[in-house]
């Protein structure tokens, strides 16, 4: 049985990742895709503390697998309206350079 | 899951009263497309739904979901204005950082979740009162859950560093939006807020004082957001800045654990509903006359509208906290339930942000009456408009005075939160 402090490191590892990919990335789509990598990171931790509780008899804890699948549902619904909003920008804008897009400022 | 209980119908009421400002301001508002109306009033019943149940989540998992619901809708209707660059790119910013900071919080839930096995925040508590009284856990590890939590529910009130997205969202978003964001969206906020932090964390307040790290961010909300908002032209972008320092002050009754400290939170928001929708409606009424939403737009309005310019002069001095009008007796409210937990360092801030803020509200009174415009026609507004604002202006004016039943009313909805 893998300890669960693996499986959490992994989750930080790719939260981790994931926060770097949305404050290094020019392209808007990059930001997005990056998000979608810091909610995944998020399953991953939910679901195995899931599996290791259930496992140690101290809890019951099925919660943490149904929590995963609404995030899922969840990530899946702001990505799409992510690409809804972006499109808009591009329309306005010609760019999805984010560096390009800066009316709103001080 | 979702418990109705008479705090949750205090702030669904709070909600409800915005939802119906609002809708009474789109109606008027030039700046919306009559093609799309339909999906806008959709859209806003859809965010209201879902500020209902972010005020009666008790779960963890419900918390997220519904502060998804909201802040989903939140994005589409901030990007309304379909054919505004300024609209979409608020928009984007407001997507971008909120996704950010509820994939933070949905980390701290998880965390959370991990250590003590269930999600139902009764159950927290209660585990993680036993967790620290048998010497069970890291108290770090519990904290960094808390502190990721955090970022969700910093998020939503605007408090610093999660505020970045608040002046350019306000600024681009359509004027009823933006209203509607400030006061609604700041109200359920809180309400999770307190859910979340007094009866889930509260237990864990004796080893882990998180009380003091919310105590240092409603100091820097409220400094961050005064300062910020000395140098605004944009009357929107100045009531933005104002929003996150008032989001501050609350904060501030948020951190004493006592049942003051809530019932100043709910009261200030109460107070707060009137003063700010009335002076975003008094934005839109300009907008819509003189096409401007720079202080300069607001020249000489002592004399061209001055029914308006009365009513704003109020607003904006009741934001400041002059007597006697309700802003004061909020803050009043808020500093004595600090100064009781002996909280000087804190209160004291408060005051000075206080004074500060005065310059930059008082700015726009200036331009409305000591200073003149070259167009020097009088303005004409329906009588409907001027009744609706009658409608923000009287309790603005009376709460002030008397706010015994708002007391009462806050202490009842309070009921058995604390204990």
């Amino acid at each position: 049985m893998v300890p669960l402090l693996y499986f959490q490191l992994l989750s930080v590892a790719l939260f981790g990742i994931g926060f770097y990919g949305v404050l290094a990335r020019r392209s808007a789509v990059l930001i997005v895709l990056s998000i979608e990598l810091m909610l995944n990171a998020v399953n991953i931790n939910l679901i195995a503390a899931a599996s290791y509780l259930n496992g140690t008899g101290r809890f019951a804890a099925f919660d943490g697998q149904i929590i995963a699948i609404f995030v899922i549902t969840v990530a899946a619904a702001e990505v799409g309206l992510a690409f809804a909003i972006i499109l808009r920008m591009y329309r306005n804008r010609g760019t999805v350079n984010v560096d390009e897009i800066n009316l709103l400022k001080w | 899951m979702v418990r109705l209980d008479s705090f949750a119908v205090f702030f669904k009421i709070i909600i409800s009263a915005a939802t119906a400002a609002t809708i009474l301001f789109s109606v008027r508002s030039a700046e919306l497309d009559p093609e799309t109306k339909g999906e806008y009033y959709a859209l806003l019943l859809a965010v209201t739904l879902g500020m209902y149940l972010m005020a009666s989540s008790t779960h963890l998992l419900m918390i997220y979901l519904s502060l998804e619901t909201v802040s989903l809708t939140s994005y589409i209707l901030a990007g309304f204005l379909t054919h505004s660059p300024r609209s979409s790119e608020a928009a984007f910013k407001y997507i971008t950082f909120g996704a950010i900071s509820s994939g933070t919080m949905l980390f701290g839930i998880s965390l959370l979740f991990g250590m003590t096995g269930t999600g139902d925040i009764m159950l927290i508590s209660s585990r993680l009162g036993e967790m620290f009284s048998q010497g069970d856990v890291y108290p770090l590890a519990v904290l960094l859950s808390i502190t990721f939590i955090l970022a969700g529910v910093g998020y939503k009130i605007a408090s610093v560093p999660f505020h970045m997205w608040s002046p350019d969202v306000y600024e681009g978003a359509p004027i009823p939006i933006t209203a509607f964001l400030s006061v609604a969206s700041k109200s359920a906020g809180f309400a999770m807020f307190i859910r979340l932090f007094y009866s889930g964390f509260k237990s864990a307040d004796a080893s882990i004082d998180w009380s003091l790290m919310l105590a240092v961010v409603s100091a820097l909300t409220m400094t961050v957001g005064n300062l910020a908002a000395l140098p605004q032209q944009n009357v929107k972008r100045l009531l933005a800045y104002s929003s996150i320092s008032h989001g501050g002050f609350l904060l501030m009754g948020g951190v004493l654990l006592t049942s003051e400290g809530l019932q100043a939170i709910l009261i200030y928001l109460v107070i707060y509903l009137f003063m700010n929708l009335g002076a975003f409606f008094v934005v839109i009424l300009i907008a819509n006359e003189v096409g401007s939403e720079t202080i300069d737009g607001y020249r000489g309005l002592g004399s061209r509208a001055p029914l308006i310019a009365v009513s704003m002069a109020i607003f904006l001095f009741s934001l400041t906290g002059l007597p006697p009008l309700a802003g004061f007796a909020g803050k009043w409210i808020l500093f004595a339930a600090v100064i009781k937990e002996k909280l000087y360092w804190l209160a004291i801030i408060g005051l000075l942000n206080s004074v500060v803020a005065l310059y930059y509200y008082v700015r726009i009174v200036k331009a409305m009456f000591l200073e003149t415009s070259d167009d020097t026609e009088s303005l004409s507004f329906s009588p409907g408009s001027l009744v609706l604002l009658l409608v923000f202006v009287v309790p603005t004016l009376l709460l002030g005075i008397y706010w015994n039943p708002l007391y009462e009313l806050s202490r009842v909805s309070l009921g058995k939160l604390m204990g």
